[in-house]
């Protein structure tokens, strides 16, 4: 597909690339430090990296990647495809619910999975009495590891490929219906081609959401790469060989970008001619309504009912033990505050980024939007430190404030903004801006009226993702935060980390509580729009 | 609205919110402070204990002395690796860390200033830097946590040694990447040698043990019988009977040998070299190292669950605890536990880590 004649590109405003200038000096912090670090190790650095040891964890790691993005995308459309194409019977409650499980955290799903489905676990102790079942099988090391990983990263996934499912034009797919193919064979070679962007940007988030995650795969005990990171600050304090693995890290990002970057395509998303975007009618299940019904309620079971069921019994035991509940209001407003500020910086850094890639492709727009999906991949503790570092010696006045902790949530989280944006304007035609450039508007102000209203979507997505990754941050915010500062996730940690789980229920519902509502606010407003 | 308007007000909003963010809070006057000079001064106090443990006596230390305490809660190790980042410029003044390694590690990268005799003599010279540059504040035994419905304590092994019996294949449990016990490894490593540490570590390991996060994942399966026996701190098992009640199914069983399986670790605090409250600094640690506190870590603290043992004489332990006395231990001189990198070195050799 080839771009039809138009106005000649004039080159990106500077409302637009001295964001995207700074955004980059920001990423850049911490790749700076983790150089700087490594530089200063001896040659057992080279020793311990060629270790078959740490080949071992490098395949480890890069199984569990692949294993999770695989299983996680097979969750993810069938489900995306039966919430916004066909007529299943409460789609608007699943449409509500499939995202949520984005809000709990990698480490308290890790907690309910072993105490849900682990040895002498909550499902073996109800199993055991009819049943007489002696073991489950063995939900420790990579099964659990993946099924945890699935079940709080699919909605990545399950987000991007709902939004571009809606978005899509339904003429195509009736043209090919109106050539004789089938339902079936319509969906292979019509809509999932279309599907690209959205399957590759879930996939992408997954795949390094799952390599910078240390909460699920501490408590699964399965040895990533970011286990042996933490395990060399934890141990030995030397910063010097953790500096130089998470290097490596970097280098398996920049792989994973590679591979996403090859598998995107360079085609065309948006409608080129004209005629009226309408919702495409539905398709009629039929007897498949009770198959589809039970994987929904089986999904939404597990991400989300299995979790909280898991809290409330904690809390239960607690209230029951005579535990006085803690108030933990105050948490929960610096939570607040401090995603809801982290989201707005992180949607105004976002924007800029996503509409150089988009609307002035090239290779520096390029590199720059593949550059945030670094600080993405991240384990927090290595951002946290080069923050500490750069903060303490070079910008004193700044360290320990809110300004430093919402600059790392930014640098961490960036990319789901930059992601939403990106796939809502791909869907956006060109041609709009430049009727109104033609009309008299600069490029900035064709931007601002014409383009932003339409990504709005994909903005408010972004902004929720952000708020919510935030809100169940941990690394960053124990060191980086204002002293004094409580969040939800580190009362949690505190709690959690003693073993004394009962006390982390009621921290831990009010995130889960908290963290759901921009994303509710978010899908009710989709449904309103879209039905 | 116009979208340009809008975004004029997001804009400011986010300006303003920034700014707000920026301006970093002034301290809380104290509260009605005693006529003591130090009074009104604020310390900095990065702590890698549980706010759940330590802060009420950090509380009732500002309500004696009139010294405001901002402390920073997190893990020991982060906070050890942030301390050495933040460098000359660190804010903290007071580190109090879980374990000694953590100091040892901090002593040897220049961290600490040199605490007065006064303090440092009040414990043991097991429990102190030989430089004098951090101090114990409260000890932990290394126990052996069992499950009280499959075992009885006279079916334990004498010493710990006797757990590389292949009757305990896969009937253990442990924690390798736990810093108390890597300080036990090292311990052992001095006590014992190299060599029979090395045995001891491939023995277990032919027994398939179960690897946990940390101590209370330990004593948890311990419970549950998920395993039989995990190499645990004591007070873990007092915390847990608090929340559970005498009926939770696990019991501590210190080895009959004396061996190093039982030895004592401590947490302890030093003072910054860099810190520009020092008094104030040494007042905490002071107070720490006083009955008053002490009494308060060994008992069944309100809010907090210690059970520790007191570094000081004099002070009385919980009915249940066993007598730090009547825990054989061999003299290990916990500064030198810093030697960490040999027995993380030692581990990966194994196959452990």
């Amino acid at each position: 597909m080839r771009r039809g004649g138009g106005l000649r590109k004039p080159p990106p405003p500077v409302a637009l690339w001295a964001p995207a200038a700074l955004v980059s000096v920001a990423i850049a912090l911490p790749l700076a430090y983790l150089v700087m670090r490594a530089l200063g190790a001896g040659g057992e650095t080279a020793d311990l990296l060629l270790r078959p040891r740490t080949l071992e964890t490098l395949g480890r790691t890069v199984a569990l990647v692949v294993a999770v993005t695989g299983v996680a995308l097979a969750l993810a459309l069938p489900l995306a495809w039966l919430t916004s194409r066909s007529d299943i019977p409460l789609r608007r409650v699943w449409s509500a619910l499939l995202p949520l499980p984005l809000v709990i955290p990698s480490y308290v799903a890790g907690f309910v999975v072993v105490a849900a489905l682990g040895p002498r676990g909550m499902l073996q102790n109800m199993l055991a009495a009819p049943l007489g079942v002696e073991r489950l099988p063995e939900i420790y090391g990579f099964p659990g590891a993946v099924l945890t990983i699935v079940l709080v990263a699919f909605p990545y996934a399950f987000l991007t490929l709902q939004a571009a499912l809606r978005g899509l034009d339904p003429a195509l797919e009736e043209v090919s219906r109106n050539l004789g193919h089938g339902q079936l064979d319509t969906f292979w070679r019509v809509t999932l081609p279309q599907l690209r962007p959205a399957l590759a940007a879930g996939g992408l988030l997954i795949a390094l959401y799952t390599l910078s995650d240390f909460g699920a795969v501490s408590l699964l005990r399965y040895e990533t790469f970011t286990w042996a990171i933490y395990l060399q600050y934890q141990a030995s304090l030397d910063r010097a060989i953790a500096a130089a693995l998470s290097l490596v890290l970097v280098a398996v990002t920049v792989v994973i970008l590679l591979v996403d970057l090859s598998l995107r395509g360079r085609a065309r998303y948006h409608r080129s001619s004209s005629g009226a975007a309408r919702p495409s009618a539905p398709v009629k299940l039929g007897r498949w309504r009770w198959p589809a019904l039970a994987f929904c309620a089986l999904t939404v079971t597990g991400a989300l009912v299995m979790p909280v069921a898991v809290l409330l019994y904690w809390l239960a035991q607690a209230l029951h033990a005579g535990e006085p509940l803690r108030a933990v209001w105050g948490a929960a407003v610096n939570s607040a505050y401090a995603s809801g500020l982290a989201s707005l910086v992180a949607i105004a850094a976002a924007l800029p980024v996503a509409i150089l890639a988009v609307r002035y492709p090239g290779v520096l727009s390029a590199l720059l939007e593949r550059f945030t999906y670094i600080g993405f991949a991240l384990p927090g503790i290595v951002l946290a430190l080069a923050l500490v570092f750069f903060g303490a010696n070079f910008a004193t006045p700044l360290y320990q404030t809110l300004a430093l902790l919402v600059l790392a949530y930014v640098i961490l989280f960036l990319p789901q903004a930059v992601g939403t944006c990106r796939t809502a304007l791909l869907q956006v035609s060109p041609r709009l801006e430049e009727a109104a450039r033609s009309l008299g508007r600069t490029p900035t102000q064709a931007v601002m009226t014409v383009t932003l209203p339409l990504v709005r979507p994909g903005i408010l997505a972004g902004a929720a993702l952000v708020f919510l990754s935030t809100m169940k941050e941990l690394p960053a915010t124990l060191l980086l935060s204002p002293i004094g500062f409580r969040s939800l996730a580190t009362t949690i940690w505190s709690a959690a980390d003693s073993g004394f789980l009962a006390r982390a229920a009621v921290p831990a519902l009010l995130l889960i509580l908290v963290s759901s509502l921009p994303m509710a606010f978010f899908v009710i407003r989709q449904q309103r729009t879209r039905p | 609205m116009s979208l340009s308007r809008a975004s004029l007000l997001a804009l400011f909003a986010l300006v303003a919110a920034t700014v707000a963010a920026c301006a970093s809070p002034g301290p809380a006057p104290a509260s009605a402070p005693p006529a003591q000079s130090l009074a009104g001064q604020t310390i900095t106090v990065y702590s890698g204990r549980a706010e759940d443990l330590v802060g009420p006596i950090i509380e009732q230390f500002t309500r004696d002395t009139g010294v405001k305490a901002n402390v920073r809660y997190g893990g020991t190790a982060e906070l050890a690796a942030a301390i050495l980042e933040e460098g000359k410029n660190s804010p903290a003044d007071v580190y109090w860390a879980q374990d000694a390694g953590a100091l040892g590690a901090l002593s040897r990268s220049g961290v600490f200033a040199k605490l007065p005799d006064n303090i440092v003599t009040r414990v043991d010279q097991r429990f102190r830097s030989p430089k004098g540059e951090w101090v114990g504040i409260t000890g932990r035994a290394r126990a052996v946590a069992y499950n009280t419905r499959k075992l009885a304590e006279k079916d334990l092994p004498d010493s710990t040694f006797g757990f590389t019996d292949p009757k305990w294949k896969g009937r253990i449990g442990w924690a390798p990447t736990n810093g108390s016990f890597q300080a036990f490894v090292t311990a052992m490593r001095i006590v014992e040698g190299e060599a029979k540490t090395r045995q001891w570590l491939e023995g277990i390991k032919a027994n398939n043990p179960k690897a946990y996060r940390n101590n209370t994942a330990v004593l948890l399966a311990v419970a549950s019988g998920e395993v039989d026996a995990g190499f645990v701190n004591h007070y873990y098992l007092y915390a847990q009977l608090k929340e559970k009640g005498p009926s939770f199914p696990a019991r501590n069983y210190y080895p009959r040998a004396g061996d190093v399986g039982g030895m004592v670790n401590v947490a302890g605090a030093g003072v910054l070299a860099t810190s520009k409250n020092k008094d104030a600094a040494l007042k905490f640690v002071d107070y720490m190292l006083s009955s008053g506190a002490q009494t308060y870590f060994a008992g069944d603290a309100p809010g907090g669950d210690a059970y520790e043992y007191p570094l000081i004489s004099g002070v009385p332990i919980h009915v249940e605890l066993t007598p730090l006395s009547q825990v054989k231990t061999p003299n290990v001189d916990l500064g030198s536990l810093s030697d960490l990198e040999g027995t993380l070195k030692l581990l990966r050799d194994v196959g452990i880590l």
